[in-house]
This record gives C-alpha cells, structure tokens and sequence, in this order.
C-alpha cells in the first residue's frame, strides 16, 4: 500500500476514534459506555501505530498525527460526520468495519512485511470489533431510525474503499451501488473537529512537551 | 460450624458491625442502615458519573495521542466504577434508572468538585493528580465498609485508581518543566481547585457523631481523610516550586495540617446543586438519557 | 424494571479458580460477553470469564450443627494435655 492510502487509514482510524470517544460518559448503557470507549482507544491506537510505521523509528507520530493543517488530512469523509446520535453512530461502526475488514484484509498481503504485520495485528483487534458491530446491527435492524441511517450513510461508506474493493462492500452489506461520497474531499465538520483536536497542542510552541 | 447469624435487632447489629462484622445482600439490616447505605452508594455512583462530564472534553483536545490513550482510559474506569457501584445500589433496591432520574432532577447528590468547570490543560493534571487522591483516600478507607458487596468492589476499585493519580502526575511534571506559560496554567489551575480540594471531605463532624461511620460504612473520619490529604501531596506540591494558596497552611510540631477554614457555606450551596456547572451538566445528561432511551427500550425488551 | 443480571466469575490466572468478580445487566449471552470482556478484561487482569444468568444461580446458606458432631473436624481434637502426658513417661518432654 503506498504511503498516500496508509496515512488514510490512520487517519480514518484517528478520526473516527475521535468521533467515538466523544461517546465516552454518556452512551445510552453504562456497561456499552466501557465497551465502546475500549473501541476507540483501539482506533486512537491502531492510528498511532500506522503513523509510527510512516514515520520510521526516529520520527515523530504525533507531528504526523495532529500538526497538519485540515486540508492535508487524508480521512474518508464517512468518519468526519459528527454524529451524536446511537443510530447513526452504530450504523456508521458497522459500515465502517465491514468496509475496514476489506481493507485490512487485502493489507495483510502488502509486499512489505512490517504493513503486512502491522495490518495482522489490527485485523486480530478488529476481530471483537466486528463482533460488537455485528451484535448491535442485530439488535438494531428493525429499527426503522436504523434502517434509515444506513440507507444515509452508505455513499460514504463506499468512499472507504478505493474503486476495486467496493464491489465485495455491496454484496456484503447488501445495498444497492450508489454514488460514492469519495475520499480526496472533506466535509464542513472536519474544520471544527480539528480545531478542537489542535487547540491545546496549538497553545505551545511546535515541539513543547506535554 | 454454624454461619454468623446478623442479629435482627437495631442495637446488636450496630455492636456487630462496630466489631468488624460484614453483611451481605440478602442479610437482614436496620431500615436506616439500608437508607444511609443506598444513598452514600449511589452519591458515589453520581460522582463517578459527573466526574466524567468535566474531563471528557479535554480528551477530545489531548494534545498528544499517548495523553489522549491515557485520558479516555481514566474516564473509562470512572464509567466503568459507575456501574459497578450503581449494580450495587440496584442490589440493595433501588433501579438504576431510578437512580439516574433522581440524578438528572436533581434529586440526589454528587461531589463537589464536579460542578465546577475545567479551563485548562491544566485541570486536567490537577484533577487526574489531587482531586483523584482526595478520593482515593476516601475510597481506600471504604475498602473497610462493613456492607460487603461495596467493600468487594472497593477494591477493584481502588486497582484501577493506581494509574490515574501517576497519570495526573506526570501531566503536571511536563508542564512544570516545559514552558513558563506551562508553568503558569498549572498554578493557575492550582488556584482554582484548592477551595474545592479543601472541602472535599466534608466538614470535621467529630467521627462518633456521624452516622456513615457509627454505622462503619465509612471507616474514616472527614478530618482524619484531610489530614491525609494535605500530609501526602502539599509536599508532592510545594516540592514542584508550586504554591498552595493557602498562607494559613503549616505543619504543626505534632504533625497536624493548619489551614484556612474551609468555605462550608460554599459546599452545601455547591452540593445542593448549585455550582458554576451544576445545571449544564445535569441538562446535558438528561438531554442523553432522554434521546438514548430508545435504545435501553430495544436493548433491554424481552 | 428488572433486567437480566448476569454474574461474573474470573479467572486471574492458569491454574488459579474462578472467583465472583461482580455483575453485568445484559439482554444475552453475547451482550454479557462483550460487556464483561471489557469491564472484567481490559486491563489483561482476567485470562478466561463464566458468564452465568443469576437465576440460574442457587444459593446454598445454612447448614444444621444440632448435636456437635466435631470428631470429624480437625477443632474436635485436642491433643496437647495428652502429647505431654506422653512425652514426660517416655523422658522426652523438653526434646523438642
């Protein structure tokens, strides 16, 4: 994978663990708020890890992570949708780990062995986040507001993936093929999630230690 | 050997539990002791549940990925002691969502530290740092409870503490060696939290005056509980070049803490519900619980 | 409303038991799973967990001990008066 689509799967994996760690105290069961904040540190981690092998031995991930300016973040818009609201939240989980095992999946044959490892280790992580993905679109199916949210977010979903990987996210996912909200663009929300993100680090110095 | 049998009588239980005596669940107990119990427990629930509110939007803006891992983790273990206490309370005959209704009506109570507002990188150190201590101090002492299945899950716990305060710690650390502006915010933030550090433990009623304690839920006095307090960390403070605003503070030849009096007045208007952040908070939960409710209901149905 | 209460019992380590670890409110087994996996599990402080419905549960609490049946416990047998006895005819007291 070149280093252009590894920095946007760490960059999906940073922002939507952002996204769901904003779930962190008020998700709609205490025992699901643990579960689920354990997701998002995994993605914050996964991030990091994919930053770190970009950045060599001697770099810096966090630079990588949180000293670009909005525009040169190269996250699917389908992660950058503020979306405080559990159905748009758990649809948006599952898409996004169904279009992710695709992902991964083909990652784990890269020619080079650190990704290939790399995208080993996550795939054996994401194994329980499907599983939660799986359980909740289960419980939540027949939901209508559910429904619904998929239906919504589905051309984002499909924005995931590059254009040769999309085909096995329909028939897995088992929507109709519509016109991607493709990668490359980036929504209103992101401005305001990296201001937020940036401020503290903003405040001192480039190379102030926190 | 026959099992202890609680004695199913106000007084003998009292003389039980003064010497050590442990009940469980489905033991009888005096109706005040039940009462004094639920509603210490689920003060305790309510705070782990608030204390969330103050610093889970500071997770958003760590300013390192490692802070942001190590923030989210805090407050995931302060969830996570939520529900533990909150299953206790709902053992003991009170449902969760009752509960949680009585939170967000501002019924019941939490600590007063979580109606006051964060400013700073700096609160987040000086919570994750001093407020954590203040309470891991009351909460060690609660590993004595004479109820048992709080005393149990005391100590899990009191484990997953053990990271917070190092975490709150080596916050301030890098800040106090960073910039002078670094420096600054954690004074700053220093400043603030003192007041409501200082009144964290309720005021001295003498021990065998307060019921918590006749009854042994609590196994500590408020003042023994400050005292250990300021014995511990105005050292770890001052030793950092920082100031404790405070020009009463001193250690007395026999060891004892002098202090300022503490604002009294200022606790129980704050407890009673109204600090700086009391109504936004209780609003914000609410407005979740309420949203959310569909999902308890598809979750939860038969 | 009273939902399903799921009880936990951990396993710290290979070869240790399980021990009662707390509770969790679940609709199903795989709710209870993913929930205590994380409560009980994040921190690698468990190695293995049995979920178990609390119905399913009995509790066993009183045993009758009418007649002092302690010659087949180890604290109805005391053996110091008579050991000493014993000790002094054969010339042994004091030998350790």
């Amino acid at each position: 994978m070149n280093e252009q689509a590894l920095l946007g799967l760490a960059d999906d994996e940073l922002v939507l663990g952002w996204r769901d760690s904003e779930w962190t105290g008020i998700a709609p069961l205490l025992e699901e708020d643990v579960a689920f904040s354990s997701i998002a540190q995994n993605e914050i981690g996964h991030a990091r890890a994919v930053y770190e092998l970009i950045v060599g031995a001697d770099g810096d991930a966090d630079a990588l992570a949180l000293d670009r300016e909005p525009e040169e973040y190269r996250c699917a818009p389908l992660v950058e949708l503020h979306l405080l609201d559990w159905a748009h939240t758990i649809a948006r989980r599952w898409l996004y780990e169904v279009a992710d095992e695709i992902r991964i999946t083909a990652l784990k044959e890269d020619p080079d062995a650190a990704t290939a490892g790399l995208a080993a280790k996550i795939d054996r992580e994401e194994a329980y986040h499907r599983m939660h993905a799986e359980m909740w679109h289960e419980r939540l199916r027949e939901e209508p507001c559910f429904r619904q949210a998929v239906e919504e977010l589905w051309p984002y979903a499909l924005g995931v993936l590059p254009a040769e990987l999309r085909g096995e996210l329909v028939e897995r996912v088992g929507l109709v093929e519509v016109e991607p909200i493709d990668r490359g663009g980036h929504t209103e929300e992101l401005a305001l999630l990296w201001e937020e993100m940036t401020m503290v680090r903003r405040s001192a110095p480039s190379g102030a230690q926190w | 050997m026959a099992a202890v049998e609680i004695p199913r009588d106000e007084q003998a239980f009292l003389e039980y539990v003064q010497a050590g005596g442990q009940v469980e669940t489905t033991d009888w107990m005096p109706d005040d002791y039940r009462a004094k119990l639920i509603k210490f427990i689920e003060m305790h629930g309510n705070s782990e549940l608030m204390g969330v509110l103050p610093e889970r939007e500071w997770i958003l803006r760590a300013p390192t990925l490692q802070r942001k891992l190590a923030l989210t983790a805090k407050v995931q273990d302060e969830v996570g002691h939520a529900q533990l206490i909150y299953r206790v309370v709902e053992d003991l005959g009170k449902p969760r969502e009752q509960c949680l209704a009585d939170l967000v009506d501002g019924k019941a109570k939490f600590h007063n530290v979580f109606h006051y507002p964060t400013k700073t990188w700096g609160d987040v150190g000086v919570i994750a740092w001093l407020v954590d201590a203040a309470a891991i101090i009351s909460q060690k002492a609660l590993l004595k409870c004479s109820y048992a299945p709080y005393a149990r899950i005391m100590k899990k716990i009191c484990w997953e503490e053990s990271f917070h305060i190092l975490h709150g710690r080596d916050v301030i650390l890098a800040m106090v060696t960073g910039t002078p502006k670094q420096f600054e915010l954690v004074q700053e933030a220093l400043d603030r939290w003192w007041g409501p550090l200082m009144q964290f433990h309720g005021n001295p009623i003498p021990k065998n005056e307060d019921p918590m304690y006749l009854w042994r839920i609590k196994s500590q006095g408020n003042e023994e509980a400050r005292q250990q307090f300021l014995e511990g960390y105005v050292p770890q403070i001052r030793e950092l070049g920082l100031e404790v605003p405070d020009p009463k503070l001193r250690r007395r030849d026999d060891g004892a803490w002098e202090y300022s009096e503490p604002n009294w007045a200022e606790l129980k208007h704050v407890v009673t519900g109204h600090g700086p952040k009391t109504e936004e908070r209780l609003a914000f939960r609410r407005r979740f619980l309420e949203q959310e409710q569909w999902v308890r209901d598809a979750v939860l149905a038969a | 409303m009273s939902e399903p209460v799921w009880e936990v019992f951990r396993k710290e380590r290979r070869g240790a038991a399980f021990e009662h670890a707390g509770s969790v409110v679940a609709p199903d087994a795989d709710f209870a799973e993913a929930w205590a996996r994380e409560q009980y599990g994040r921190r690698g402080e468990s190695v293995a967990l049995w979920l178990v419905p609390r119905e399913a549960i009995r509790d066993v609490e009183d045993w009758a001990d009418e007649f002092d049946l302690k010659y087949r416990r180890v604290d109805g047998y005391s053996i110091k008066a008579r050991l000493k006895e014993a000790r002094e005819r054969a010339g042994t007291a004091g030998t350790g």
